[in-house]
């Protein structure tokens, strides 16, 4: 018990985050499970992560675009700003340093950003404290970049967790097509701050840590949610069309039976396109699975 | 039940903890393999019930996994330990009372739990799903009356020695208590990252090597030597297997994380301690099957014994499996199949729940004091048993390696689910056999309860059972 529990802990608080390290847990927020900020783990009082196309101060371009992370007054920060020393020694250095992070205020919020910064001819990322730095407001950095720009990256993490997405989808590549053919495998400091991390253990469906960089379709997503068999009739994956609410993006309410009648009538071959599938409201459960599943898993 | 929940200690009947402890076992058993009937029908048909949250797979998978494990298992065990300990130690239990209070709790916490989690209130983390809150009264509700009592009933024993049933039970509440604090402490304490990741696996994978597999196997200690009358083949050899589980069983934690970027001196550490599990396992079969010496008739003719013997004789490709499937190479083909799924029932399903089931059939005659009702049903109960579980693991394990071919040959993952298809209708088979046998079961116990015979004073029920 000793020799597997005490040892290991030492190579932790030395990893370095990585920018995928600081982006999942800023995008996320300080926890995804059970809390007493989200006591219901309904994913409020999450971070917006916001994708800028312009400095909302000076207006200077950004390309490509960036992305910031905002904290509106009271959202409890990532565990990375309460205990820096999750960062790894030298991005902690420069998150203090450079980054200011010490200086973010919770009952005020803050909105964060992740830079570059070169020690010794290497390129370290490291958390900006935009607000304390360069005065970006939480409500007027989401002003100014409309609702279009900002994804509940945060709060989809939540509905992945709650939904029990991982009991069939892992967040951990494995050695095999995983890391051949979809993308790169996880690095240490890829964990800094994330918690659950909810790698799951069962594979009945493909990992999808990576997911994004194969398929970054928003209407893909959307009918693959609202009824898999629409995309891939063969799927086994549930139906998660509870998770648009009960009424559509125009406020008109959603017949989930009347969408169902005519879905079994396509199925049967009686009509020869599906039903549309609606489109979801603006505050709704399955925006933030989408934009989680868009923003955080390229 | 009730009636002696503010009953003075003296005034309670020995063994009516161990009755309420069993009953909710097997009460839990057939919600937990309901549940699993219909997580499985879900699998093979997605459209089995749609629209609502509250019946989606990821809702449904945890509730079931959890009912099983603190619900039927681990109150099996609580059963088990309120009558074998006392019979053990030639005493009586320390207090009846704090029994079945206890088991009051668990079930009062667990039903609270499992409602929680049902409506996706969870902490996210595989196998410690309940939120933390309810882990503290899982462990000072629940885990430390059981074991003051335990612990306080063994103190108090008449014998000279403690046998090793009693060694393995007061050993294993202490461990499983600590499992489950340090495991929550990532919860608790807000560790992130790779430490969570890891505690989550330990944990995880502690409850079934420091809490589940030895107590199963505590139990078949007693229960062989007991119901055949042959004494245990070697009391050295039961040590070899309990010291053997403290030092090898709780670190292999992570050859669950084969493929994250933990240190590899820690993979192969665990893969290595991995195989060296096959001691205590050996130790365990070979032992208890050298007490079968002689009386091998009985694992036809009695059910106890058909359960228990069962139970250890799944012990053998249990272990073999798990202690090769963690070495690289082939953690690299199964991990994540269906193989895997096919091994936890093994294990669960299959090697645990026989050799309780046979420990909660005993004990139930036993504290009652009433003949098996039927042993017709008893059979009935033991053939859908058996029958339900091959199908599920056969059908699993050749899923599982369908899964593993799909994935390291690279084959789109549709594929693998097209072709996975028949083997998934026949989990969802095995699963419902296995429980439509509980239900039959708890009928069966039921009805012992009300008109099963009296056994009169001086007699065993099971020396009884069979006499027509």
């Amino acid at each position: 018990m000793i020799i597997t529990l005490m040892l290991p802990s030492f190579d932790f608080r030395s990893a370095e985050s990585t920018w995928v390290g600081l982006d999942k847990s800023l995008s996320n927020g300080r926890l995804i499970g059970f809390s007493y900020e989200d006591m219901t783990v309904r994913g409020n009082n999450k971070p917006i992560t916001v994708i800028l196309n312009k400095d909302p101060k000076t207006g200077e371009v950004f390309d490509p675009p960036r992305r910031a992370y905002v904290y509106k007054p009271g959202t409890p920060f990532a565990s990375p700003i309460n205990h820096p020393d999750n960062l790894g020694p030298t991005v902690k250095k420069l998150s203090i340093e450079k980054g200011r992070i010490d200086r973010a205020d919770m009952s005020q919020g803050a909105v964060f950003t992740i830079d570059y910064a070169d020690v010794n001819g290497e390129e370290w990322a490291y958390v900006v404290n935009k607000t304390a730095l360069a005065g970006w407001q939480p409500q007027s950095v989401l002003d100014f970049a409309g609702d279009a720009n900002q994804k509940y990256v945060g709060r989809g993490k939540t509905v992945y967790i709650t939904e029990g997405c991982w009991w069939c989808h892992t967040l951990l590549p494995e050695h095999t097509q995983d890391w051949q053919v979809f993308g790169t495998p996880p690095y240490l400091g890829d964990f800094n701050g994330e918690m659950p991390t909810a790698f799951g253990s069962d594979r009945k469906a493909p990992d999808i840590l990576h997911v994004a960089s194969r398929n970054s379709s928003r209407e893909w997503m959307m009918m693959h949610f609202f009824n898999p068999r629409l995309v891939q009739p063969n799927s086994i994956m549930p139906r998660f069309d509870y998770l648009w609410g009960p009424v559509d993006v125009n406020g008109k309410p959603i017949d989930f039976s009347k969408w169902r009648d005519e879905y079994d009538e396509y199925r049967t071959g009686q009509r020869a396109y599906p039903p549309e599938v609606p489109e979801y409201a603006r505050d709704t459960e399955i925006r933030a699975l989408i934009d989680w599943v868009l923003t955080s898993l390229k | 039940m009730m009636k002696y929940l503010f009953a003075k200690n003296e005034d309670i009947p020995a063994g009516t903890a161990s009755i309420y402890f069993g009953f909710s076992s097997i009460w839990w058993f057939v919600i937990g393999t309901g549940l699993g009937s219909f997580n499985a029908a879900k699998l093979a048909f997605p459209d089995f019930v749609t629209g609502t949250e509250l019946f989606a797979f990821g809702h449904m998978r945890q509730v079931h996994v959890l009912a099983v494990i603190v619900g039927w298992i681990s109150m099996a065990f609580g059963m088990t330990m309120m009558y074998m300990t006392p019979a053990l130690g030639k005493t009586k239990l320390w207090s009846e009372k704090l029994g079945i209070w206890t088991a009051l709790l668990w079930n009062v916490g667990l039903s609270l739990g499992l409602i929680l989690l049902w409506m996706g209130i969870t902490s996210g983390r595989e196998y410690s799903d309940l939120i933390w809150p309810i882990d503290l009264v899982v462990i000072f509700g629940v885990l430390v009356p059981l074991g003051i009592n335990v612990w306080m009933t063994i103190a108090q024993r008449r014998t000279q020695g403690i046998y090793i049933t009693n060694w393995f039970f007061g050993a294993c509440i202490f461990m499983v208590t600590i499992t489950i604090l340090v495991g929550q402490s990532a919860e608790i304490f807000n560790l992130t990252g790779l430490t969570e990741a890891y505690l989550t696996f330990w944990h995880a994978h502690n409850l079934l090597g420091l809490w589940i597999t030895p107590v199963a196997a505590a139990i078949a200690y007693y229960v062989i030597p007991k119901l055949t009358g042959n004494p245990l083949y070697s009391h050295r050899i039961g040590h070899l297997h309990f010291w053997a589980i403290i030092a090898f069983y709780s670190t292999p934690a992570s050859h669950h994380l084969l493929s994250a970027p933990l240190p590899e001196w820690l993979k192969s550490f665990a893969s290595v301690e991995g195989v060296l599990i096959l001691i205590p396992a050996i130790a365990f079969v070979a032992n208890i099957l050298l007490t079968l010496k002689g009386r091998w008739s009985m694992f036809v003719e009695n059910v106890e014994i058909k359960f228990s013997v069962t139970g250890v004789l799944l012990a053998i490709p249990l272990n073999m499996q798990g202690g090769f499937q963690q070495t690289r190479a082939i953690n690299w083909y199964v991990h994540g199949t269906g193989w895997i799924v096919a091994h936890a029932h093994l294990a669960l399903l299959g090697m645990s729940s026989f050799l309780e089931a046979a420990a909660v059939y005993f004990g139930l005659q036993s504290a009652m004091r009433r003949k098996l009702y039927s042993l017709a049903l008893a059979n009935f109960h033991y053939w859908f048993f058996i029958i339900g579980f091959c199908t599920y693991w056969i059908t699993m394990t050749i899923a599982g390696l369908i899964q593993g071919a799909g994935k390291i040959y690279e084959v789109p993952y549709i594929d693998v689910v097209i072709a996975e298809h028949p083997y998934m209708i026949g989990r969802w088979v095995g699963g419902t056999m296995v429980f439509t046998g509980n239900m039959v079961w708890l009928y069966n116990m039921y009805m012992t309860a009300r008109e099963g015979t009296v056994v009169p004073k001086g007699r065993y029920a099971h020396e009884l059972a069979y006499e027509r």
